[in-house]
């Protein structure tokens, strides 16, 4: 027995190092590009992205992948993320802290409040199962694009105004400051997201998720989401894990918020970057990559951020070669027939075994 | 007098919400899935209308019709392809392909027809009513809206009560296994119930683009998520519950931009959706659902 243990820690192990090298590698070939000026402007531009969507996909990937259970609301905590990171920035304008740690303690701040967030909508969310928690999770999402769009704060001497009608209502002093303009967002973040504090944030969730899914809470995790009522009648406490997992599911998605937040001038909440269509691309990206694997999140994040802008020409048919690979993948990997088929004709048999034992 | 005009307006587009979530609980009553590309089905229908109304100048009945058949097969063939090899699969993978699905549509849209939106011009082409010594008109269309939405869910209702088709419905939503020993086609069964529910919504899609004449390809998708909502309200499974529960939604939805606030009005509609789901988790008509072990 200790001996099978023992090689299975290994193999995680292994595999958590190969995905961190990865990581490492490819930020070590892109600086010395970036400095050898080999990269172009445009893909410059993409470094920050790419590690928004990576973060992000490792959240979701965590509550899809692990947890078992479909969330269409990341987009609203990545929302919440970057708001509530933007928000914090531009009140600190200002102040006496240093830059760098002004902007660590934004990280800190949106982080913290995607987890609040999480947290809260957990609690009712994670009593729903299957389709009505997707459908629940979707309906949050949309709840916070559509309050954020309506939010307007401003700070004058007084102090803080608050309204959720115009900027007239707010009633402020002439030299007030809009912080929060509504559907016109926050202007004016500086833009503090690097590719190495991205890199970094990425870092940091891979070692949050992989040690939280080689614990006893992520065996846990995983033995609700293979059966909830033996894992309950076991005296697994369903709620405690599984508001675990999404609270750092949300936690994680709201780090990709804060990066976003600081990487552009002009933040709002458009049904593109906070909607119901990004938390579908960025459920795309965690089915492709392969769902509960991290690794697979980071590639597919990443070749699908990328594509798009190298292959130009091919951008009218992309999103339909997604939709058409989404499907094949979904019925390849899941129809009972296909299972059946690969089984069959597959080589890597010892693989897939050793995946169930691991489950066990 | 307003008030009884938002009334009004709520009950047209909750006849709407009612149509397109028949859809819906048809198919959840019976596949046990939500069909998410449900509401890009109502935008495919509504983009053969305009081009055959538009383009081709057919008459509207005629293109209605050639939009329903269109929706038919539609729904047939997203059965078949993508939903049959699933149904043995975990919930969680069907919902994925389902959204798969809705996402192909749209994206297919996007190509064939662009993303600028079209201007529907509405099929009901009659004077308003004026009621009330003309101080509160009903458009055509309103009155249209409702009778469709009475008529249909009359007609499904008999349906489903007297012929063999809609007791074999019944059946199968019942216990698969069972129905399929009594001698119950279970695969055709589920494709006429995609196949009604597809036809709706092409109804449906119809007169949402008579009433709210922008056309693009995200047409479908927020209607559709409404009906979701809707169906669950009144009870996702049960064709009454699916009228009721549109009906209110599309009150709820009129009267919460009219008296709260218009830019919070889809906020509104999603917290009656998270609120029903935690204090009644089986909607209005809805039966309690008993867990296996």
């Amino acid at each position: 027995m200790k001996k099978t243990d023992f090689k299975k820690m290994k193999e995680t192990t292994k595999n958590q190092l190969i995905t961190y090298a990865m990581v490492v590698i490819v930020y070590i070939i892109a600086q010395i590009m970036t400095a050898t000026g080999s990269l172009s402007s445009l893909m410059q531009g993409l470094l920050v992205p790419l590690c928004i969507y990576s973060i992000v996909a490792i959240g979701l990937n965590l509550c899809v992948g692990y947890l078992g259970e479909l969330s269409l609301g990341h987009a609203g905590f990545m929302c919440v993320g970057a708001f509530s990171s933007a928000f914090f920035t531009r009140c600190m304008e200002n102040s006496a802290l240093p830059e760098g740690l002004r902007f660590f303690f934004a990280i800190v701040i949106g982080i913290l409040a995607a987890a609040l967030f999480g947290f809260l909508i957990g609690i009712p969310v994670l009593r729903l199962r299957g389709d009505y928690l997707a459908i629940v999770t979707l309906a949050f999402g949309e709840i916070i694009k559509n309050v954020v769009n309506v939010l307007y704060i401003g700070r004058d001497a007084e102090g803080f105004h608050f309204s959720m009608k115009d900027t007239l209502s707010l009633n402020m002093a002439e030299d007030g400051d809009i912080i929060i303009n509504g559907a016109k967002g926050i202007t004016g973040t500086p833009h503090q997201s690097t590719f190495t504090i991205g890199v970094i944030l990425i870092l940091i969730s891979l070692f949050v998720v992989f040690n939280l899914v080689n614990s006893r809470s992520g065996r846990a995790i995983m033995a609700i989401r293979d059966n909830r009522i033996a894992a309950e009648s076991v005296g697994i406490n369903i709620t405690k894990f599984k508001l675990m997992a999404f609270t750092i599911s949300a936690a994680i998605a709201g780090a990709g918020g804060v990066l976003y937040a600081h990487n552009l001038a002009t933040l709002t909440a458009l049904p593109d970057n906070f909607g119901y269509n990004m938390s579908i691309m960025l459920l795309v990206f965690v089915v492709l990559g392969g769902m509960g694997s991290f690794r697979g999140s980071i590639i597919s994040a990443v070749l699908l951020t990328m594509l798009p802008e190298l292959l130009r020409g091919l951008s009218d048919y992309r999103m339909l070669i997604y939709a058409i690979v989404l499907i094949a993948m979904m019925l390849f990997n899941w129809a009972p027939k296909a299972i059946e088929w690969r089984e069959q004709h597959s080589l890597k048999d010892f693989i897939k075994a050793k995946r169930t034992k691991g489950v066990q | 007098m307003t008030f009884l005009a938002h009334l009004i307006n709520g009950i047209s587009l909750g006849s709407i919400y009612a149509i397109i979530a028949l859809g819906y609980t048809m198919v959840y009553g019976i596949a046990k899935m939500l069909n998410f590309a449900h509401g890009d089905v109502i935008m495919i229908g509504c983009y053969v209308v305009f081009t055959t109304m538009s383009g081709m100048n057919l008459h509207p009945l005629l293109s209605v019709v050639l939009s329903v058949v269109v929706c038919t097969v539609l729904g047939i063939v997203i059965e078949k392809v993508a939903y049959k090899p699933l149904r043995k699969a975990s919930p969680l993978a069907v919902l994925i392909t389902a959204i798969g699905v809705s996402y192909l549509l749209q994206n297919l849209a996007l190509l064939i027809f662009g993303a600028a939106s079209k201007s529907f011009s509405s099929i009901v082409t009659l004077p308003p009513l004026k009621l009330a010594g003309g101080k509160l008109p009903i458009s055509s269309v309103t009155i249209v809206t409702v009778i469709a939405c009475l008529v249909i869910m009359a007609g499904l209702m008999i349906f489903i009560k007297k012929t063999k088709a809609g007791q074999a419905m019944l059946a199968v939503s019942e216990d698969k296994e069972a129905a399929q020993l009594m001698g119950v086609n279970v695969n055709g069964t589920i494709s006429l119930t995609f196949a009604i529910g597809s036809g709706l919504a092409a109804i449906a899609g119809v007169l949402l683009c008579s009433a709210y004449p922008t056309l693009t390809p995200y047409t479908g998708s927020m209607p559709g998520i409404k009906a979701f909502t809707a169906a669950v309200f009144g009870g996702i499974g049960s064709i009454p519950g699916a009228f009721i529960g549109g009906i209110l939604l599309g009150i709820i939805e009129i009267l919460g931009r009219a008296y709260i606030s218009s830019q919070l009005s889809d906020a509104i509609v999603f917290a009656v959706l998270i609120l029903v789901l935690l204090i009644k988790p089986t909607g209005i008509l809805g039966k309690p659902i008993h867990e296996k072990v």
